[in-house]
């Protein structure tokens, strides 16, 4: 059992290694360069699978988007100008961090204005409930004065 | 007033379930060409194996036609590719081929096995043409007009109902744009 157990893990491991992208003939000789087109990888989104970026996805196309990108890297271009290569082509969907725009800024501003409302709500609704609270207190007294005063005779 | 308050989360239910009911009906997978109204990105490719000549964009300047990228890896284009032969057949508008990223041989002996719908082919093997056009997946189809420019793309497979319904008015407008 623990044969088999460690023999499919070590098929698993195998299978994932032999996955992992971007594949070892990807590597870049310059380090300083291969750690930019990484960090390039991460912020590009595969167009065939687009929940994943091209740094994670196996699909060919998305090799071929690191291909680009290691290209224009070689060429002279800064990160920013290597992302405009793709963003040109496929548009702002190729970019994982949607840019903030026009078209885009709710998507930063609704959970900040949600929130907000959250709390202004919930501030409203605790600073109501003590202010009748203190007003029940207060009604509670004026009542319990009178009781006692009617107790004592004086009114 | 109070009353009314008690109703907000509903109303803000109801108007987050149309947004996102809407949004269910889109097609998450289609990706805007960024190239609608944009003049065809320049390439020239080398022709596939067994042909003459290749396909640059220059070819595509003169007349209406549809650009088609196909592999012969790719089943949903072995599915479109009557519609592509009647197409050619119906001699509306000529067709011109992407061979996108096959190993060298199998576009010409899939057109031999399926025929050859295309005027011209050129063969994208490092598929280097296919990130100039945005391509996301095969097939892919461009309607471009006869200045060069990119009027239209269409994701998937051109069925029946798409060529007469969508592709073969917008190229027949196209046509009519042409002519002087």
């Amino acid at each position: 059992m623990k044969t088999l157990l460690s023999a499919l893990a070590g098929l698993m491991l195998a299978v994932s290694l032999a996955w992992a992208s971007p594949g070892p003939d990807e590597q870049m000789e310059d380090p300083a360069l291969e750690a930019r087109a990484l960090a390039l990888y991460a912020q590009l989104r595969c167009v065939v699978c687009q929940s994943q970026s091209i740094r994670d996805s196996n699909a060919p196309l998305a090799e071929d988007m690191r291909g680009v990108v290691r290209e224009r890297l070689l060429a002279g271009d800064s990160d920013a100008e290597a992302l405009d290569y793709l963003q040109e082509r496929y548009g702002d969907y190729v970019l994982m961090m949607p840019p903030l725009q026009g078209n885009t800024i709710g998507l930063f501003l609704i959970p900040a204005l949600v929130f907000l409302g959250g709390a202004a709500g919930l501030a409203a609704f605790v600073w109501h409930q003590s202010r009748r609270s203190r007003e029940l207190e207060d009604e509670d007294d004026v009542a319990r004065a009178q009781a006692l005063d009617e107790e004592e005779g004086l009114s | 007033m109070t009353r009314l308050v008690l109703f907000l989360p509903l109303i803000g239910f109801l108007v987050m379930a149309v947004y996102f009911g809407l949004g269910l009906r889109e097609d998450p997978s289609e990706i805007p060409s960024q190239l609608i109204e944009r003049e065809l990105p320049a390439f020239d490719l080398p022709p596939i194996e067994g042909f003459e000549t290749g396909l640059a964009s220059t070819d595509l300047v003169g007349q209406v036609s549809l650009l088609n990228v196909f592999g012969s890896w790719c089943p949903p284009c072995a599915v479109e590719h009557p519609m592509l032969m009647q197409i050619a057949r119906s001699g509306v508008v000529p067709i011109y081929g992407i061979d996108w990223k096959d190993p060298p041989g199998a576009g010409s002996a899939w057109l031999e096995r399926h025929g050859n719908p295309y005027q011209r082919v050129g063969d994208d093997a490092a598929g280097r043409t296919a990130i100039d056009l945005g391509i996301t997946g095969a097939p892919e189809t461009f309607i471009i007009d006869h200045t060069g420019r990119v009027r239209y793309r269409h994701v998937g497979v051109i069925t029946d109902e798409i060529w007469t319904g969508t592709l073969r008015p917008l190229v027949e407008h196209l046509q009519a744009e042409a002519r002087p």
